[in-house]
């Protein structure tokens, strides 16, 4: 029965829809949640390991491919890594913290990831969150956790043409189906 | 009559023309139009009906203060009532019918009520409908509610199919309003750099200002709108939206405004409307002003309107209002009027100024160069005509009317009571207003505006919206927005001299009742100037007051054109100065904004988020009959073809008890709970001992807040000595979180103890039933034997080459695994339990059966036997209620004496004596009625349901000394209060009581 398990299935099976931007359910994505002092080398440690990245400034999101290290609070980073790597990376990260009071938590299938591409990404995002989108507000590399319509999103932009957005699994639909409608044809706004 | 002019027309593009019916006649008007001058232009002058006398109604303004022209717009799907003909832009195909008249706007049976009006004074239904009491339910109240009501209600199976959205922005400076003040205020704060945006409620920059006239900086006030606009236009930090009404300021620079986006282009593609939800740094209001109408006999008749919605109408979209035009003013500004009519080529009889100047100013002298007869200090006596203007009788104003000095024949009147500006944004946030007598209006008073976070002025309002009556006030005053010594001068002005106004609240002044009766103020909900006298008669003296007992200004139009005219009226009647009166709220919206601006996404699938579980999809495909639990959906059942509800859920029922049922429990809450203090924490938390659990095993625990009152429930597992993994109820996961997370950050800051929601990460599937550990078995994988998992403990392993957690508790009194998989994998593992369940008849079971399940076991559920009101202990559960422990949440509260009351309610099993499913919630009665007159009671139904285990209905209820009494039997009435049920007091625990099935 092994073979069943070669894919996890994500909340949407990879939907997607072109409008003013695109939107794309992302594959399973790795997530790990660490809770921690972040201030303490083995905290750090077993966060940039498994990322490859440096500890994220305050509200920093340092991602590239599958891997990444997004600050979510003052005590929290959600390390990102490969799917199949989580596993391990949650054991290596925990006996790395053994003696450290800490959390680590799989979040990986608690989540769905979508990737928006597109000019304009900013005036679609701000039809749905109360979060400033403007280009000081949130530069390229900032993670904001916010809501988008009734439910909590965090989100951040690689680049004016690409943002990623996590929310939770079980509204999986919901979100992908606001951000359909907010990337309606012919609904442009032209503020940001 | 009122009729298109053969030149002109600012706004209008004559190449291009547009058809639209009104009531069923087609019409034809331009590009550019407003329905209103459309409709004015096409001789329509009566467009509606007053709300109480039925009084036939003509356009008086020109915007959105509009009262009278309310229309029905569109048909069908798309139909809109009260939609305002000033504020609606014209195109092809456009569909508007008048309101509030019955059979047609000419013959209209409710106009009856106008000859009845001396019967119908203010407060008329507070007094007529309180005797006799009896008649209220049959004949007052069909009859209140078949007249209330201006518009008709759309259908109420139309579905609107446009569409509407939202959009957040952040700003330094929100400038409402392109006027020559907005535009000015947004240039300046523009160059400081700033983010600005700029919002203009009509479809065209520049406000008045071009219809007005004028000189700015050498250039007319057209060309000068042009070039601020240019230059605004190229700075990337200032965003222009027209057709854009800021409708509201609230706390902390948030303001809303409307944006009709497709209103004038209906086969346009996007958003009809868009809400816009604005965070700015400051908030400035140049909103203009509006001009107030003079209280004379008869000045609703159509055809009486505003002097500037005249030269509106002249100017802008080439409408002659009629051949004869009467101005009647108590200041300059209506002289424009004459002006414009008679550049125009239309024939002013008569201005007749309230005022008498000791010597001509500048725009009286230059009427009476064109030679238009001025008539000062005279007043319309009353205004002649039945359906419209047929001319006016003029008085000396300082007279008490009905002398007749001299009757004008018109087809216009165009009246001038000076102008009130717009402070309604300024007010909403509590801003203040001061009463400026010279220029007699409320302005805002620069001393109280609405503040901000740090007590920082949040709006600021410019010019006319400011009080500022000249072009040059208005330019001065956006200045002094931006200090500082980099500030540009104020660009100048020509010269703009003007005789001061002189207030005029009744004309004429000594007016005899039978004038001020016919003087309206309120022209939509028909309050003339007798009804507010009457009301301070009464004692309404309070203004807020005065407006409910007289309707004044709580029309559609929210007393735009009434307000001012109204509470003067009332000071003059308290004998009290204006501002002593004050004014009534200002609340938002400014103007009605449409429902699906509000609603904006929450609508079809995207109105409410619906959770769905990884299992959700098999469920919805094969017959799941959804309820909503939170914001989940769970299937009550799931049925078979041809079956019903009930059967369903005998069957899942039945079939789980004796074989194989299945159940999608993902939606249980999930909380992990690590750290040293992890143990002493959900010791606090739970009312029973959770740090004594080892790890590999399972606890019951209950959970109450700080008053004792139960709050959930749900199943504890040690992971490891740090770590606990807390099962909370459905609707409980992100609450109890939040208890957690809220005893931690508040109270106990110093306890090492992290939590995480790991509720979704998981789906979670009970395997139920004798045949479960046969099909875990079959699947292969883990050891699921009794004595290596024995009941309440917890192992993880594979099955089926899938990781899980399994965990071996029951809360259907069988055999019982729930398995806990990650949930991108949980669909897999549903698959697979189906597949190799069919040899052990395997069916999924919903929520109703799983409600059975448990309270054929007595098993309590939260909000069932909870109500917030009910404590452990009167469930029964003091075994789990720790007595060693010195402190939990909720065990001081339960000390009470009420808690200990001897005679609480308490958990009990009822069975009626035959064999029927009590109603839920129903209530035992007792002899004799409480001191309300109510039947005394002794308990109540909580959990009802038909067993089909045993065969008959079986019921859990609260009763008092319930537990003492079992074998008792006491009555319960059903909803008409005098049926009653029989039932026997039984023990809760109808099925295998030893607990024999679970622990096999």
């Amino acid at each position: 029965m092994s073979e069943a398990l070669t894919q996890p299935v994500t909340a949407l099976g990879g939907a997607r829809f072109d409008g003013l931007i695109s939107v794309r359910e992302m594959p399973a994505q790795g997530m790990i949640s660490l809770r921690g002092d972040l201030a303490l080398p083995p905290v750090k440690n077993a966060a940039t390991g498994v990322a490859g990245f440096d500890m994220p400034a305050r509200r920093a999101a340092q991602c590239a491919g599958q891997r990444g290290l997004l600050w979510m609070a003052p005590d929290e980073v959600l390390v990102l890594c490969p799917y199949d790597e989580v596993p391990a990376a949650v054991a290596s990260m925990e006996k790395l913290l053994f003696k450290f009071h800490s959390l680590v938590t799989d979040v990986s299938d608690a989540r769905a990831m979508f990737e928006l591409r597109g000019g304009g990404l900013r005036d679609v995002l701000a039809k749905l969150t109360p979060a400033d989108m403007s280009a000081t507000a949130l530069p390229p590399g900032e993670l904001r956790r916010s809501r988008l319509a009734q439910v909590p999103a965090a989100f951040w932009l690689e680049s004016e043409a690409r943002a990623q957005v996590i929310c939770y699994r079980s509204v999986a639909r919901y979100v992908f189906d606001l951000l359909k409608s907010a990337a309606r044809p012919g609904s442009a706004v032209g503020f940001h | 009559m009122s009729t298109r002019l053969a030149t002109g027309g600012r706004l209008i593009d004559r190449s291009k023309q547009q058809s639209f019916t009104f009531n069923g006649k087609r019409l034809t008007g331009h590009a550019g139009d407003t329905l209103a001058s459309a409709l004015l232009a096409n001789d329509q002058v009566l467009v509606g009906r007053s709300f109480k006398y039925h009084r036939p109604r003509g356009i008086v303004a020109s915007g959105a203060e509009e009262p009278n022209a309310l229309m029905g717009l569109g048909e069908g799907h798309r139909f809109e009532p009260n939609q305002r003909a000033t504020t609606t832009e014209l195109f092809d195909g456009l569909t508007a019918r008048s309101q509030n008249h019955w059979p047609s706007l000419e013959t209209d049976i409710g106009s009856l009520n106008a000859a009845l009006s001396s019967l119908l004074p203010a407060g008329f239904y507070y007094k007529t409908f309180m005797q006799p009491r009896a008649f209220w339910k049959h004949v007052y109240e069909p009859f209140i509610r078949k007249s209330a009501g201006l518009g008709q209600a759309p259908d109420a199976e139309a579905r609107d199919p446009d569409t509407y959205e939202h959009f957040h922005a952040h700003v330094d400076t929100l400038v409402v309003g392109g006027g020559i003040a907005g535009l000015e205020a947004a240039k300046r704060a523009g160059e400081t750099g700033a983010r600005v945006l700029l919002v203009e409620q009509t479809a065209h920059w520049g406000g008045r200002a071009p219809v007005d006239g004028g000189e700015i900086e050498g250039h007319s006030t057209e060309a000068y709108v042009a070039m601020l606009l240019a230059d605004l236009e190229v700075m990337e930090n200032v965003t222009l939206r027209s057709r854009c009404m800021a409708a509201g300021v609230y706390d902390h620079g948030y303001a809303l405004a409307y944006e009709r986006l497709t209103d004038h282009a209906p086969r346009a593609k996007g958003p009809r409307h868009r809400l816009w939800r604005i965070r700015a740094g400051r908030i400035v209001t140049a909103t203009g002003a509006i001009e107030r109408p003079l209280p004379f006999a008869g000045n609703d008749l159509p055809g009486v309107m505003l002097a500037s919605a005249v030269r509106d109408y002249v100017v802008n979209w080439a409408v002659s209002p009629g051949d004869r035009t009467v101005v009647v003013t108590n200041n300059d500004d209506a002289y424009r009027t004459a002006l414009s009519l008679r550049k125009a080529g239309l024939a002013v009889p008569a201005i007749l100024d309230a005022r008498v100047l000791p010597k001509d100013s500048p725009l009286m002298a230059e009427a009476r160069k064109m030679g238009i007869r001025i008539l000062q200090g005279h007043a319309i006596d009353h205004v002649q005509g039945t359906r419209r203007v047929r001319g006016v009788a003029i008085c000396s104003h300082a007279g008490e009317g009905g002398a007749v000095i001299e009757e004008i024949a018109c087809e216009a009147v165009a009246m001038s009571g000076g102008w009130s500006p717009v402070v309604h944004l300024w007010s909403h946030c509590g801003g203040k207003l001061v009463w400026d007598q010279t220029r007699v209006m409320f302005r805002p008073d620069p001393d109280r505006p609405p503040t901000g976070d740090r007590g920082q002025p949040m709006v600021h309002a410019v010019g006319a919206a400011n009080g500022a009556l000249t072009l040059q006030e208005v330019l001065d005053d956006a200045a002094r927005l931006e200090p500082g010594p980099k500030t540009r001068a104020a660009p100048q002005a020509g010269p703009q001299e003007e005789a001061p106004l002189a207030p005029v609240w009744m004309m004429p002044q000594g007016a005899s009742i039978r004038h001020r009766m016919k003087a309206w103020l309120d022209y939509q909900n028909d309050v003339k100037v007798s009804d507010v006298q009457l009301a301070a008669r009464e004692g309404f003296e309070s203004v807020e007051h005065a407006k409910r007992y007289t309707t004044l200004g709580m029309a559609t139009d929210q007393g735009k054109l009434s307000n001012i005219n109204g509470l003067a009226t009332l000071s003059g009647a308290l004998g009290a100065e204006i501002p002593q009166v004050g004014t009534t709220t200002f609340r938002p919206p400014y103007t009605p904004i449409s429902m699906g601006a509000i609603a904006g996404p929450a609508r079809a699938e995207t109105f409410q988020p619906v959770r769905e579980t990884p299992i959700h999809g098999w469920l919805n495909a094969n017959g799941a009959e959804w309820e909503p639990v939170g914001q989940w959906r769970r299937p009550y059942c799931i049925k078979r073809p041809g079956e019903s509800t009930h059967e369903a859920v005998m069957r899942e029922v039945t079939n789980t008890r004796q074989n194989l049922g299945l159940l999608d429990a993902s939606t249980l809450g999930k909380i992990v709970v690590k750290g040293p203090d992890a143990g002493r924490f959900l010791d606090m938390l739970y009312t029973n001992m959770m740090s004594t659990l080892k790890p590999g095993r399972c606890r019951y625990g209950l959970m109450c807040n700080e008053n004792g009152f139960l709050i959930d429930d749900g199943v504890v597992a040690r992971i490891d000595d740090e770590t606990f993994l807390c099962h909370t109820t459905t609707g409980g996961a992100e609450a109890i979180h939040a208890h957690m997370e809220d005893w931690l950050q508040c109270e106990w800051w110093d306890w090492l103890v992290y939590t995480a929601n790991v509720t979704e990460q998981y789906g979670q599937i009970a395997v139920v039933g004798p045949k479960a550990r046969k099909v875990l078995e079959a699947i292969g994988g883990m050891d699921v034997s009794a004595e290596t998992l024995p009941f309440m403990g917890w192992t993880e392993g594979e099955l089926g080459g899938i990781p899980v957690r399994l965990y071996r508790i029951s809360f259907s009194g069988e055999l019982s695994f729930e398995i806990a998989v990650k949930a991108g994998y949980a669909r897999q593992l549903w698959d697979l339990l189906l597949t190799v369940g069919r040899q052990f008849d395997v069916m999924p079971y919903g929520t109703e059966a799983l409600h059975i399940l448990r309270a054929e076991k007595g098993f309590i559920m939260i909000g069932d036997e909870t109500d917030g009101t009910v404590i452990p202990q009167d469930l029964g559960l003091d075994w789990a209620i720790s007595k060693k422990k010195a402190d939990y949440l909720g065990k001081r509260a339960q000390e009470r004496p009420d808690m200990v009351r001897e005679d609480r309610w308490k958990l009990v099993g009822l069975e009626t004596l035959d064999g029927s499913v009590l109603p839920d919630g129903a209530y035992a009665v007792e002899e004799g009625e409480n001191a309300n007159g109510q039947r005394n009671v002794q308990g109540r139904v909580t959990s009802a349901y038909h067993s089909p285990t045993l065969g008959r209905g079986i019921a859990m209820g609260l009763v008092r000394h319930g537990p003492e009494r079992i074998g008792e039997v006491i009555r319960f009435a059903r909803t008409d209060g005098t049926t009653m049920i029989e039932a026997r007091i039984v023990d809760p625990v109808f099925y295998d009581k030893d607990g024999e099935k679970q622990n096999v």
